[in-house]
């Protein structure tokens, strides 16, 4: 029987190998300290690595994703949690306006190495102001490297590399995959940081998707497979900068797409991935691209209402028909 | 604090004359600037500091070169007196690749990681948040160093300013909050937006020790400025001081000024930092209408070398515009 390992515990352990390996590393965010994080990531590791290094801060998103960038600039490693990509928005100012231009604005004089992870996405009835996934909008933003890892290996596997990135990095942690385990034995080394992933190779169609739509588009896949179709399925993983090679590669050999997305539709990043496929790929599809994506609602708090504001399995499978040319099932 | 002055001046002579030698820097660096901007030759925002120079000149000049400096928009002065060749800043503000942001910034963005000079930041409050990440680097790296952290009185309305204060209290971290109160943000007067105008009791409230000083004394500014530099430096936690001056001249050269009595304008000018401090100087016989002449003459040729170098330096290539957006080898 192999070991299992959950996403939270691969994170945990990417912090802990993170701040065993570097004496500039430290983590800093609301309750990540005594409190053990609020999706306990961090639980444990105050005992082991101290105040200082585990530093509880106030309900203070702008400050303190300010005070990581200044201590990025000073020359540590800071890693900020923020509890949702929601209290995020509190800190955007300090985001865009400072860690992302600091580079470009400088003239390349200063760069800030700095980490911040956060949890998104709906699916726990936490209603509008704790459910939203708005990780499309930091992609929007030139010097910010955006990760979105859906599997407990990436999970283990992108911290390390993210903490090399000389330029601010966001790891949007989506809250509905915490739990998921895989083997232990595969959440093995560093993630290449630069590159979307094939997670099921197939002939029929592409499927896109990132972080908690993962899960369902795999599943997905599996419906259709049973079906008699194969679905390739690609994890794009890294939202900024993009890597549309590989997303065209798949497409050009499948030649339809669906992209899947919690966001809402408008504005999306299913939205850009959809462009770029027109853009670069046009000539080689055979169907207009679909996406899957949120219902253009605040997300509601009632189960039923929840579930019907957010990309589900049916709508996948139902799209991936569509494209296919065949009649809805 | 004192608003005649501290008299007699308890300094060297060669002290005296170096901190009338940065503000008249300052001074005739940004009419030049303001002529040139008539001119065309600068362009984007640009915000004068004349009339406050005795903080920067102050202030700067007592802090040591390991230290950090944040600062806001209004920052020419503070860059030059930190040591930022003036010759560097003016090829900024005319979006030269010889400027010291290679013309990416502009006045307003003003950074040099050699005098550890972390802007420039004109979004109002946005430093100083990251002078407590500086701040927070050294405590945890044990380097006994500053970060002087300057922002206008208008900042303490942001949430930005409350968070930092409470951040760099609880934390006991070495900041040096430096609040240059010129009355004014923008256009709105300090009563007209806040519901307390004692910035200094904000600061108590976060348990910070903090002082008013005389902003258009250089003395007063150069001595509050040394000992709460020293305590923070020692380790007693952040310091506050409110600085209270004036600008003469509008907020931006967009400013028609409507906002306020002309003859307030005038009765702050009698207390300009320069005249009155060469005026005490005179009055010791530690200065004579010589140096003013020699200092002038230096800093004319200083001046006069930046906007040559500054006219004649050449433009960033278009080509390199999405250089340094991230590292080389990560960008796409």
């Amino acid at each position: 029987m192999s070991e299992k390992l959950s996403y939270r515990e691969a994170m945990r352990e990417a912090l802990r190998s993170a701040l065993r390996r570097d004496p500039r590393v430290f983590l800093m965010g609301e309750d990540v300290g005594r409190y053990g994080g609020s999706y306990a990531v961090s639980l444990g590791l105050l005992e082991e690595f101290g105040a200082e290094r585990i530093r509880d801060a106030p309900l203070s998103e702008l400050g303190f994703v300010g005070a990581g960038i200044g201590a990025a600039l000073g020359g540590l490693r800071p890693i900020v949690e923020i509890m949702t990509v929601n209290f995020s928005l509190l800190a955007l100012d300090q985001l865009v306006n400072t860690a992302a231009a600091l580079r470009h604005m400088t003239g390349g004089q200063l760069h800030v190495p700095l980490v911040v992870r956060m949890a998104t996405g709906a699916g726990r009835q936490l209603a509008a102001q704790h459910s939203h996934s708005l990780e499309g909008w930091y992609a929007h933003v030139p010097g910010l490297r955006v990760l979105a890892p859906a599997t407990v290996a990436d999970a283990r596997g992108m911290l390390w590399p993210a903490l090399e990135d000389p330029d601010p990095v966001l790891i949007f942690e989506h809250a509905q995959l915490y739990n998921v385990e895989e083997p232990a034995s595969s959440a093995v080394g560093d993630v290449d940081i630069r590159r979307a992933h094939v997670r099921r190779a197939g002939r029929d169609l592409t499927l896109i998707a990132y972080g908690g739509m993962l899960p369902r588009t795999l599943a997905a896949a599996g419906q259709l497979a049973a079906e008699g179709i194969d679905a390739e399925v690609v994890d794009l993983r890294v939202l900024r900068p993009l890597d549309a090679t590989t997303v065209l590669e798949s497409v050009r050999r499948t030649h339809r797409a669906v992209i899947v997305d919690e966001e809402w539709r408008s504005g999306s990043f299913a939205a850009e991935v959809s462009a770029r496929i027109m853009e670069q790929a046009f000539y080689d599809l055979d169907a207009p691209v679909a996406r899957v994506c949120a219902a253009e609602v605040p997300v509601p708090y009632a189960k039923h209402l929840e579930d019907a504001a957010l990309p589900q399995l049916p709508a996948i499978v139902a799209a991936a028909r569509s494209v296919l040319g065949a009649r809805p099932a | 604090m004192s608003l005649t002055g501290i008299y007699p001046v308890p300094l060297k002579r060669d002290e005296a004359l170096e901190l009338v030698r940065q503000m008249l820097r300052i001074r005739r660096f940004e009419e030049a600037c303001a002529e040139l901007y008539g001119a065309g030759k600068i362009r984007g925002f640009l915000h004068l500091y004349i009339g406050e120079e005795a903080v920067a000149a102050g202030a700067l000049t007592v802090l040591q070169p390991e230290d950090a400096i944040v600062a806001t928009y209004r920052e020419h002065g503070h860059a030059l007196v930190r040591g930022i060749a003036a010759r560097a800043v003016m090829a900024e503000m005319y979006g030269k690749v010889t400027g010291c942001c290679r013309g990416r910034g502009g006045s307003m963005h003003l950074f040099d990681a050699a005098t550890r000079f972390f802007g420039g930041n004109a979004i109002v409050g946005g430093g100083l948040p990251l002078a407590v990440g500086l701040a927070l680097a050294d405590h945890l790296q044990g380097i006994a160093r500053v970060t002087a952290c300057f922002f206008g009185e208008g900042a303490v309305a942001e949430g930005a300013f409350h968070e930092s204060m409470n951040l760099a209290a609880l934390w006991r971290l070495p900041v040096l909050f430096c609040c240059e109160n010129n009355g004014y943000a923008m256009g709105t007067a300090l009563e007209r937006s806040e519901s307390q105008t004692d910035l200094c009791a904000k600061a108590a409230s976060y348990r910070i020790a903090a002082l008013p000083v005389d902003g258009m004394d250089v003395v007063a500014v150069r001595h509050a400025t040394q000992a709460a530099a020293a305590e923070v430096r020692a380790g007693a936690g952040p310091r506050f001081l409110e600085y209270r001056t004036y600008r003469f001249r509008a907020h931006s050269m967009f400013d028609p000024d409507l906002y306020r009595p002309k003859e307030e304008v005038e009765e702050w000018k009698k207390r300009g930092p320069l005249h009155t401090f060469t005026d005490r100087l005179k009055a010791q016989q530690l200065f004579a209408e010589a140096d003013f002449e020699r200092l002038e003459a230096e800093v004319a040729a200083e001046i006069k070398s930046a906007i040559e170098f500054a006219e004649a330096s050449a433009w960033e290539p278009v080509e390199d515009l999405t250089r340094d957006v991230v590292a080389a080898e990560a960008a796409s």
